[in-house]
């Protein structure tokens, strides 16, 4: 990966130096062009983004790419992933390796802006945790002064680690590492006391574990994370396209449309957010250059926001989170799905 | 065509005239790459900035707000910028290439010999190790040190005491850290005065030998000088009632060992990895090197008195140094730029800090990366400079 990022960043570089402006409006063309979306995925964090054993790619993030191709060619499989580690991530945006992100990004002030990116949406509510060996007897991230903590580079969670130790006065040994992957590797043999990232995260990376039920997750959150997708800034039809397909998954939540009663719904529905949704009244899908069918195949192709969440990363799947923050505003949550009208 | 001869050289136009042509086209040259690096550059400034990216240095001032393990210059999350991680990055690889190459040369030079050695075991071995190790990428062997034999250590906790104050552990090495109070910078001055007046002996004694013969123990009394003078004033200071020095020794803190000074396990799998791999090749450089020099150089020498140890020392090495010196230089080159496969086992060296988390933080690919091959090739440049100088001291004076 070192190689791809020299590679990318090298590329970038020449890029920038030897090439005109690429018009910012056509990243959909370019992907219809070629004939299949490009999704800058996670090297590997099961729940999230993964490859199985034969190769397919699964996850709660690679679930919203085969969604976003489901929306331009009504096909889940026309998409490639490119695995992204999280240093490597903006710079392959940037250079136009791929079309958009799908892989627990932070929304930041720095990112949105001096970066040239976009953050049309945010389909995971996040903060950052600490986890630690149960041997340790460790109760709160507050009793950490003078740890080692394993931390992946490139991420808000470095930058976060050390506000935290600052802020609380304490001592730390900060080991960074490029991967994912080697931090928690390097984690597990105990050249850390602690690992750090995204809640969501460890508990994804606890699963790595050869026994999960000896790390224990400790109770503080000690930022926000707001995770989505990122596009590259300036494409503003393309950011509509993202920003609507996750608000088109929520509403179907809302309204009780999955994908198994998505047809006979259409069908029949008299309800008017419904028949909008699924494109039997009104031409949603035109208006972002789509077709009208767009949100109706992606909720009978892929599911709702609810149905994505449950068989990735919920309570019945072996990351086994709770809805929390992520539950729909009627359940008290912050995911909230604009009116599509 | 004899009347060739004859003729008065043709006053030809200057069109003609192979030097202006020569002084024309490197002009012309010149002029196309400038023009090429000035649209180049031009250029990136547009595009970056209609990609709203931001351009320019003036993130080197920013605050840069991560902690780094291992620094040599103050350095805090707080209080440094991305200038400040730069210097730490680099002062992390110009260590670990320092060391590596002193490791190295001595290994090479270990290994290259006893490969010629007439002892079958030790010539073997000595093969042995360049066959291997030569054959292996470095990649994969910088992982096996750090993963397969460092990672295997036992826990902080349970550290072994190598000795009183020394504990290995899966962190690294512990070990107590000299305090010097401010006195101590007379140590320091003893130090020096014992440096300087060790090579002035040195050279009276060279002097001497090529005069009259007479050898004199020059090793023992340098040793005597550099480390009895400091022991010296140390005494000296103690016994006037001070302590100017004093030893902060690791302690076994809730989660680690904590005071002393440490030595990381990921630099330690660094220049372990670098050295071993490195001093393969310096090995078959040296070997390459004496067998240049021709076998009636030892009959002579021996037929002279002098014993095989003699032989190599005075004889064999510095006429082989000219063929060894060239090619050690590319080596050194090549083990200092090797150094940024740090980033595989989270050393932080320059391409680890700058190429990886400022790049990220900051999103400046461009500057960074250019400022990043800067450095690397000012590195390499002071290198090949030094190790030229030398080159040109040993060389053969044709008189
Ligand atoms: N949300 C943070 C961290 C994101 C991140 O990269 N997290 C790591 C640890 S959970 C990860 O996903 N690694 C997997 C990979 O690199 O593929 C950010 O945007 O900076």
């Amino acid at each position: 990966m070192k190689k791809a990022l020299t590679t990318i960043a090298f590329g970038l570089a020449a890029g920038v130096a030897f090439t005109g402006v690429a018009a910012a409006q056509e990243t959909l063309q370019q992907i219809r062009d070629r004939g299949q979306l490009i999704c800058g995925s996670n090297t590997g964090l099961s729940g999230f983004g993964v490859p199985d054993a034969q190769g397919n790619w699964t996850g709660f993030d690679v679930e919203y790419c085969r969604a976003l191709a489901v929306a331009i060619f009504d096909d889940p499989n026309a998409v490639s992933f490119i695995p992204l580690s999280a240093k490597d991530r903006f710079t392959a945006l940037q250079a136009g390796e791929v079309d958009v992100l799908f892989r627990n990004s932070t929304s930041t002030m720095s990112r949105d802006t001096s970066l040239g990116l976009d953050f049309p949406a945010i389909n995971y509510y996040d903060g950052q945790g600490f986890m630690v060996n149960a041997s340790l007897g460790v109760t709160s991230a507050l009793e950490l002064d003078g740890a080692s903590v394993c931390v992946q580079q490139g991420t808000t969670t470095e930058l976060n680690l050390a506000d935290f130790f600052r802020r609380n006065n304490m001592d730390y040994e900060p080991v960074t590492f490029a991967q994912s992957v080697e931090a928690v590797e390097a984690y597990l043999s105990g050249r850390c006391d602690a690992f750090t990232t995204d809640a969501s995260g460890l508990a994804s990376e606890r699963l790595r574990a050869p026994t999960p039920g000896d790390h224990v997750i400790l109770p503080e959150i000690i930022s926000k994370e707001p995770l989505g997708p990122v596009v590259r800034h300036g494409d503003n039809n393309w950011a509509d396209i993202v920003r609507w397909l996750h608000y088109a998954m929520l509403e179907a939540e809302e309204y009780g449309v999955t994908s198994a009663n998505a047809q006979e719904l259409r069908d029949t529905s008299e309800a008017p957010g419904i028949r909008r949704l699924l494109g039997v009244e009104g031409n949603f899908g035109e208006m972002i250059g789509l077709d009208n069918n767009w949100s109706f195949n992606v909720i009978s192709k892929i599911g709702n926001y609810g149905e994505v969440f449950d068989r990735n990363i919920g309570e019945g799947s072996p990351v086994g989170l709770s809805r929390g923050l992520n539950a729909l505003y009627t359940d008290g949550g912050l995911q909230y799905g604009h009116p599509i009208r | 065509m004899a009347s060739v001869v004859d003729q008065a050289p043709p006053r030809a136009s200057l069109i003609y005239d192979p030097r202006v042509r020569g002084f024309f086209f490197q002009g012309v040259l010149v002029l196309l790459i400038g023009w090429m690096a000035y649209e180049a550059v031009t250029n990136a400034v547009e595009n970056l900035r209609a990609a709203r990216i931001a351009s320019g240095f003036g993130f080197l001032g920013q605050p840069a707000g991560f902690d780094i393990n291992q620094t040599f210059i103050e350095y805090s999350a707080a209080a440094s910028t991305y200038g400040d991680a730069l210097v730490v990055g680099l002062l992390n690889t110009l260590l670990v290439a320092a060391i590596g190459i002193v490791l190295a040369t001595i290994i090479g030079f270990a290994a290259g010999i006893a490969r010629l050695s007439k002892n079958w075991i030790l010539a073997k071995v000595a093969s042995a190790y360049v066959e291997i190790i030569r054959n292996l990428p470095l990649l994969l062997q910088l992982l096996f040190w750090y993963n397969a034999v460092l990672s295997t250590l036992p826990s902080a906790r349970d550290a072994i005491e190598l000795a009183p104050g020394f504990y290995l552990s899966v962190r690294g090495l512990s070990l107590p850290a000299a305090v010097f109070d401010g006195r101590a910078i007379l140590i320091l001055i003893a130090f020096g005065v014992g440096i300087v007046v060790s090579l002035l002996v040195r050279r009276w004694a060279k002097a001497r030998q090529a005069a009259t013969g007479e050898q004199f123990p020059i090793g023992l009394t340098m040793l005597g000088l550099v480390v009895g003078l400091p022991v010296l004033a140390w005494l000296l200071l103690t016994l006037s009632g001070g302590t100017p020095v004093t030893f902060d020794v690791p302690q076994q803190g809730r989660f680690n060992l904590t005071g002393g000074s440490q030595l990381f396990p990921e630099f330690v799998a660094l220049v372990l990895g670098l050295a071993i791999y490195t001093g393969a090749f310096i090995a078959e450089v040296v070997r390459a090197g004496i067998l240049a020099v021709s076998r009636g150089q030892t009959e002579a020498a021996s037929s002279l008195g002098l014993k095989p140890g003699q032989t190599m020392r005075f004889v064999i090495i510095p006429q082989a140094m000219r063929v060894i010196v060239p090619p050690l230089t590319s080596q050194y080159l090549n083990l200092t730029k090797n150094s940024s496969l740090a980033v595989a086992i989270g050393y932080p060296d320059l391409v680890q800090v700058f190429m990886g988390t400022v790049l990220n933080q900051t999103g400046q690919a461009v500057e960074v990366v250019a400022i990043t091959m800067a450095v690397y090739l000012i590195i390499s440049l002071v290198t090949s400079f030094f190790m030229n100088m030398y080159n040109r001291r040993i060389a053969l004076v044709e008189r």
